[in-house]
């Protein structure tokens, strides 16, 4: 079986806030398929890390490579254009729309209708709003909440909010789908489905980055991962080296008194 | 219930309500409109004369305005305080190029066209919506980085830098005639109707001001029809992103400063044509048409309507025009009826009550009389246990 590809390289990447170095020299390969974590305490980086790749930092230096070609994450929806799709920590859903305009908003940088596009509809136009709107209600299937569609975003349920997120995510195409903190706050039972979900979405052969707080969730579901510390790599690789490392330990656990 | 056994639920609920009454539906309601529109100028001329078919016609001159404010205020969610600025664009447009002033003012213009500047109605309100478009883009651009109270201050210091031009633009070349303001505009001269004079058709007697109204009907019609389209679509719903969650609109690849500069241009060009077809139907565009105090009614239209939601934005309309001119014509008679005088000037009683009726609705109906209709507003069936927290 051959090695399968490196999706996104990042190199090199420093940032800083001020007097704080958030960042400094972190660097990763996440390879096609795998889902990759990254993990740390409170305050690593991680959530920067995150939006620095995703655009909505500028980073002060860093090298970065998606699917073979050079990215610039500096505007945003460039990024998800380029083909990274993001959830955010604290939910970030269109309340007031409906679960499935969420998903077809998701739509908007694959499809073309412009104004007057708009106003006259032409048949080119109502064939990709009828397309938009067939992806998104499988999309809503896909991750189980189709039953919901036309319910206002901001009362469904916390579960399904993270949910719609995802499927919202899905529906730009991404080659790479980064969740943050998709576990936070959910119960057990949740987090079981979760990761039920994060399974069957790898296995339909897509990457995810997943920046997780719960290192069970995390240790179970992921390939490989790589912890932050301060803002630096501290341990890379899998699971199982990583947890074992002393390092990592430390860093969760604090040095033993001497 | 798992995600897995959830894909397998046995029928999600049905996408749309059973689709022949629907039609049905809008077919009656289609057919009620167009027979009250068509009705409404000859009852109102038959009750109270034309002053009140002329109320008809600023209220519909007031939908446009307001529907257009609705792109940016409602979908959008972009508050804009200026935005009367894009009507007196229209209306000076209307002006300058449909009467005698630029002509008398230029030697060289009145060479080039000796009858004096008459461009045909349907050409300036044609060339209205790109010009008041621009100079929505042009006052945009600016703001693009300030969201709400910030937002607001810049775009009612936009609208006011308009007026003030519009006021000073006399000397030293004199160009909108200064806050005499430009006078024998042409009115609208329809596939050769002249709008100007009464019409006998069909043994009934057109006025003026039931021209108009006709004329107004239509394009507040097609206006309508341009806001449920693009409210409807991919541009639309880039809109309402923006103005849900501007970070997950760009997230989710949503050029954000185009989609706003866009909601500006199209809200800017439906106030350019409702500009237009003012100037010709006041014949007459001075600069005090486009205070401050205009773009706040246009907006309390929009907010006590409902913010984003077409029907209400109109009924908003129809009340608040309605409601001041039935004060203007009431105050008088009715104080005079009750204390035998006249306590509280019309013009008092009428700010008066505008405040407390927006502080009314804002209490006890925040988004509006006619809001959006809620579609959750079902119960929740088939609730997944242990899943709903």
């Amino acid at each position: 079986m051959s090695e399968p590809k490196i999706l996104l390289s990042v190199q090199g990447v420093n940032k800083r806030f001020g007097g704080l170095q958030a960042l400094s020299d972190v660097g990763l390969h996440i390879k096609a398929g795998e889902i990759y974590g990254l993990i740390g305490p409170n305050g690593a980086g991680k959530t920067t890390f995150f939006n620095v790749i995703t655009g909505l930092y500028t980073p002060d230096s860093g090298k970065f490579v998606l699917g073979g070609r050079a990215y610039q994450p500096t505007a945003v929806h460039e990024v998800a254009k380029a083909g990274i799709a993001r959830t955010f920590q604290n939910i970030r859903l269109f309340g007031d729309m409906t679960a499935l305009e969420n998903v077809m908003v998701g739509r908007h940088v694959r499809t073309h209708a412009g104004v007057f596009g708009a106003i006259f509809r032409p048949s080119a136009v109502v064939r990709e709003e009828a397309e938009v709107q067939e992806i998104a209600h499988e999309l809503l299937e896909y991750v189980g909440i189709g039953q919901y569609a036309n319910y206002t975003a901001r009362n469904l349920s916390y579960g399904h909010q993270r949910r719609l997120e995802i499927a919202r995510a899905l529906a730009t195409e991404p080659q790479l789908l980064a969740l943050d903190e998709p576990a936070a706050g959910m119960n057990a039972t949740e987090k079981v489905e979760l990761r039920a979900l994060l399974d069957k979405i790898r296995s339909d052969g897509r990457t995810i980055l997943l920046i997780e707080h719960d290192v069970k969730l995390v240790m179970g579901l992921c390939n490989r991962l790589t912890v932050l510390d301060y803002g630096k790599v501290i341990a890379q690789g899998i699971p199982q080296d990583v947890q074992n490392n002393p390092a990592v330990i430390e860093a969760y656990l604090g040095t033993p008194a001497h | 219930m798992t995600s897995s056994t959830m894909n397998h639920s046995p029928q999600p609920t049905p996408r749309s309500a059973p689709a022949q009454s629907r039609t049905q539906n809008t077919l009656w309601s289609v057919v009620a409109f167009v027979a009250i529109a068509l009705v409404a100028p000859l009852l109102a001329q038959a009750l109270g004369g034309n002053y009140w078919v002329r109320v008809l016609d600023f209220a519909l001159l007031y939908i446009m305005l307001a529907l257009g404010l609705n792109i940016v205020v409602g979908f959008a969610g972009l508050l804009d305080l200026g935005y009367i600025a894009f009507y007196a664009v229209g209306a000076y447009l209307m002006a300058l190029l449909s009467s005698p002033h630029l002509t008398t003012q230029f030697a060289a213009l009145a060479q080039l066209f000796p009858n004096g500047i008459h461009l045909g109605f349907w050409w300036v309100v044609l060339l209205a919506a790109p010009v008041a478009a621009l100079f929505g883009a042009v006052l945009g651009a600016p703001t693009l980085k300030l969201r709400g109270d910030y937002l607001a201050i810049v775009t009612l210091g936009f609208g006011e830098i308009i007026r003030i031009f519009m006021n000073n633009l006399d000397r030293p070349v004199n160009i909108t005639n200064g806050p005499k303001g430009i006078t024998a505009v042409d009115s609208v001269n329809l596939f050769g109707l002249n709008f100007s004079k009464s019409h006998e058709l069909f043994g009934f007697t057109f006025t003026p001001v039931v021209l108009y109204y006709y004329l107004l009907i239509a394009l507040v019609v097609l206006v309508v029809f341009v806001s449920l389209r693009l409210q409807h679509s991919r541009i639309g719903r880039a809109w309402v992103a923006i103005r849900e969650d501007e970070i997950a609109a760009k997230a989710m690849g949503i050029n954000t400063r185009n989609v706003k500069l866009l909601a500006f241009a199209m809200g800017a060009a439906f106030g350019g044509v409702s500009g237009a077809v003012f100037g010709a139907f006041q014949g007459f565009v001075s600069p005090e048409s486009f205070v401050l105090w205009e773009s706040i009614y246009v907006l309390a239209i929009v907010v006590l309507g409902g913010m984003g939601h077409i029907p209400g934005v109109i009924l908003g309309g129809i009340l608040l025009v309605g409601f001041q001119e039935l004060l203007r014509a009431g105050a008088v008679p009715v104080q005079t009826m009750l204390f035998g005088k006249v306590l509280i000037d019309a013009e008092v009683l009428r700010s008066l009550l505008f405040g407390l009726a927006l502080v009314v609705v804002m209490l006890y109906r925040p988004s509006g009389l006619w809001p959006a209709p809620k579609r959750e507003d079902r119960p929740v069936t088939r609730r997944a246990p242990g899943v709903d927290a």
